[in-house]
C-alpha cells in the first residue's frame, strides 16, 4: 500500500518544517489562554508603548471542509475569532488572529508578535517563554494521544486445532 | 397574514421576570456556571454549536444556560448572535487527515494502519444508571495513559480503498472553486454537493437521524457501512490579506464519518464503492453518521437512481432539516392571528347562512 505517499499529498499547508518562525509563534500564541498570554507579556520588564492600528475586534471565520475529506470544498459553519493590529513606537507592526472572543488576549498577542520580530533583550525573554508555552501545548497533545492509545484494541486471533 | 397588535407590554415584561425565575429553579440549589456547562455538558454544547452553525464552546454553554437547556432555542441564540458579527473571511479547508486523533474506528477493516481506537464513548456501556453520580461523590475520574502515543499517520479509511481504485474518488472540481454559502445566497435546485453538505451540517440531528434510519429500513436503501468514524482536534488555518501568509488560529474538535455504500459503475468506470460524508463540530457521532447516510442518498440524481423516497429528495431534505427555520414557522402559529381568524369566522358564518337559505328555498319549492 502507498499510504504514506497519500498522507504527504493531503497534509496541511502548515505542517512540519515548512512553517516560518513567525507562523510558528503566531500559532503557539493563538492556542494559549488569555492568562498565559498575559503571563508571557509580563516576562518583559518595561511594557512597550504602541498604538492600535486595528482595535481588537471579534468576528467570524467561515470554516471550510472538503467532501470526503479531500474533495469539493463546502462551508461547515462559522467560528468566532478575534483580531488586532498594533504598531510599536519604532514602527514594527504586530498582528494577532485567534479563535474565540478574547479581546485582551488579542491586543497582548499583537504586541508580543511585534516585539518578537526584533533582536532585542525583550524578544529573547519572550522567545524563552514561547518555548515553554510550545512545550506545554505539545505535552497536552501527547497526553491526549496516550489516553486514546490506552483504548486501542488489541485483537487476539484464535487458532483452532493443532495447525 | 397577521397585523400588529398593540398592548400587552406589561404582561410581556412580567413574563420575562417569570421565565428568569423559572430558569433559576430552586434557589436553595447552587446555580450552574457557564464553565460547568461547557465542561460537563459537552455533547449538548456540540449540538448547539452544530445547529447554531457557530463554533464557540463558551457561547454554546451560555446559550444552554439562558434557554434552560432548550437545544433548538439555544441554536437560535447562536444564529442570532452570528448575524451581529462581521465576517473576516474563510479558513483554509480543514485537513482531517492530520487530525490529532482521540477516537478512530472502522466497521469495515479490523486491522487498519493506526489501529482501532475506541476513545471516549458510551458504546460499550451497559446503559445502567450510575447512582454514584447522583450521590454527589467527590471522586475525580482518571483515564489510563498508555506508554506511547498513537501512530503519527492515521490514514482515512476510504483513502486506503481509494488506492486500489475500489472507492469512488473525492476530488475537487476543476479550479477548486469557492463553496456556495447559504448564509449569503438563496438555495436553488437542483442543489450542488457543497450546498447540500452545508445545509446538512447545520441540520437538526433528530430530523437527519430519522431520515438516515428510513434509508436503512428500505426507504431508499443503499447499504451503508461505517468505513470510518474519527474524533479529534484539527488546526484552523487562515490567510489574512494584510499578512499575506497562512497562520493557525487554534484547534477545533471535529467528528468525521465516512460511509461506504454499494457499488456503482458505468462503461467507462468499473464498479466502485460509493461514498457519503458527514462532519460535525465537537463530539457528535450520531449527527456525523446521519449526515453521511443522507449525503449518499442525496447523490441519487448523480448516480441516476430513482428518487422515490424522502431521503433521496433534496428539496424535501434541505428545506426541512433546519430546526431554527422549522420551529420559527411552526411556532409562529402562537402569535396573534386575531384578524385572520376573524376573517375565517365570518366566512364560515356566511357559508352556513347561505346554505340555510338554500335549504329553506328548496323546502319551500318542494311544498
Amino acid at each position: 500500500m502507498t499510504l504514506n505517499q497519500d498522507q504527504s499529498k493531503v497534509s496541511s499547508v502548515l505542517d512540519g518544517e515548512d512553517k516560518t518562525a513567525r507562523q510558528r509563534w503566531m500559532g503557539i500564541i493563538a492556542r494559549a489562554s488569555g492568562v498565559e498570554v498575559a503571563e508571557l507579556l509580563a516576562r518583559i520588564e518595561s511594557q512597550p508603548s504602541y498604538e492600535l492600528i486595528k482595535r481588537p475586534e471579534t468576528g467570524t471565520l467561515m470554516l471550510e471542509g472538503r467532501a470526503g475529506g479531500a474533495g469539493q470544498r463546502f462551508n461547515m459553519g462559522e467560528a468566532t475569532m478575534t483580531r488586532c493590529v498594533v504598531r510599536l513606537s519604532d514602527g514594527t507592526m504586530g498582528f494577532s488572529y485567534a479563535l474565540g472572543r478574547d479581546r485582551k488576549k488579542a491586543e497582548q498577542s499583537a504586541v508580543i508578535d511585534a516585539l518578537l520580530q526584533s533582536a532585542t533583550r525583550d524578544a529573547e525573554m519572550l522567545h524563552a517563554g514561547l518555548g515553554a508555552m510550545a512545550q506545554k501545548q505539545a505535552e497536552a497533545r501527547e497526553i491526549a494521544s496516550r489516553k486514546a492509545a490506552a483504548t486501542k484494541v488489541n485483537f487476539f486471533t484464535l487458532v483452532r486445532g493443532d495447525g | 397574514m397577521y397585523v400588529a397588535v398593540k398592548g400587552g407590554e406589561a404582561a410581556i415584561l412580567a413574563t420575562h421576570d417569570l421565565i428568569a425565575e423559572e430558569r433559576r429553579g430552586d434557589v436553595s440549589v447552587p446555580e450552574l456556571s457557564v464553565a460547568q456547562i461547557r465542561e460537563q455538558m459537552q455533547l449538548s454544547v456540540a449540538r448547539v454549536m452544530n445547529e447554531g452553525s457557530l463554533y464557540d464552546e463558551d457561547l454554546g454553554a451560555l446559550a444552554l444556560k439562558q434557554t434552560q437547556g432548550d437545544l433548538i432555542e439555544a441554536a437560535f441564540l447562536m444564529r442570532a448572535y452570528r448575524t451581529t458579527l462581521p465576517r473576516f473571511g474563510s479558513s483554509v479547508p480543514v485537513d482531517t487527515a492530520s487530525m490529532a486523533i482521540r477516537r478512530r474506528i472502522s466497521a469495515t477493516y479490523k486491522d487498519l494502519p493506526g489501529g482501532q481506537v475506541l476513545g471516549p464513548t458510551y458504546d460499550y456501556t451497559h446503559r445502567l444508571f450510575d447512582f454514584a453520580l447522583m450521590a454527589n461523590g467527590e471522586h475525580s475520574p482518571e483515564a489510563k495513559i498508555a506508554e506511547h502515543a498513537l501512530d503519527a499517520a492515521m490514514p482515512r479509511v476510504p483513502d486506503i480503498l481509494g488506492d486500489e481504485g475500489l472507492m469512488e474518488a473525492e476530488v475537487p472540481p476543476v479550479g477548486d472553486p469557492r463553496p456556495f454559502d447559504l448564509t449569503r445566497d438563496p438555495v436553488e435546485f437542483p442543489a450542488d454537493r457543497d450546498v447540500r453538505l452545508q445545509t446538512l451540517s447545520r441540520g437538526d440531528e433528530g430530523f437527519l437521524l430519522g431520515l438516515a434510519y428510513s434509508v436503512q429500513r428500505g426507504f431508499g436503501g443503499n447499504h451503508p457501512f461505517a468505513g470510518e468514524i474519527r474524533l479529534g482536534e484539527v488546526a484552523v488555518s487562515f490567510a489574512p490579506e494584510e499578512l499575506g501568509f497562512a497562520i493557525e488560529l487554534g484547534d477545533i474538535t471535529l467528528t468525521e464519518c465516512q460511509m461506504v455504500n454499494q457499488f456503482k459503475g458505468s462503461i467507462d468506470q468499473p464498479p466502485q464503492f460509493t461514498r457519503g460524508y458527514g462532519i460535525a463540530f465537537g463530539h457528535a457521532e450520531r449527527k456525523a453518521m446521519s449526515m453521511a447516510i443522507i449525503d449518499r442518498s442525496l447523490k441519487a440524481r448523480d448516480f441516476g437512481e430513482a428518487s422515490e423516497y424522502p431521503a433521496q429528495q433534496e428539496e424535501f431534505v434541505l428545506y426541512h432539516c433546519d430546526n431554527v427555520e422549522a420551529s420559527g414557522f411552526v411556532e409562529h402559529l402562537k402569535l396573534p392571528h386575531y384578524v385572520d381568524f376573524q376573517g375565517e369566522l365570518e366566512l364560515l358564518r356566511k357559508i352556513r347562512r347561505e346554505q340555510e337559505e338554500r335549504l329553506a328555498e328548496r323546502k319551500e319549492a318542494a311544498e
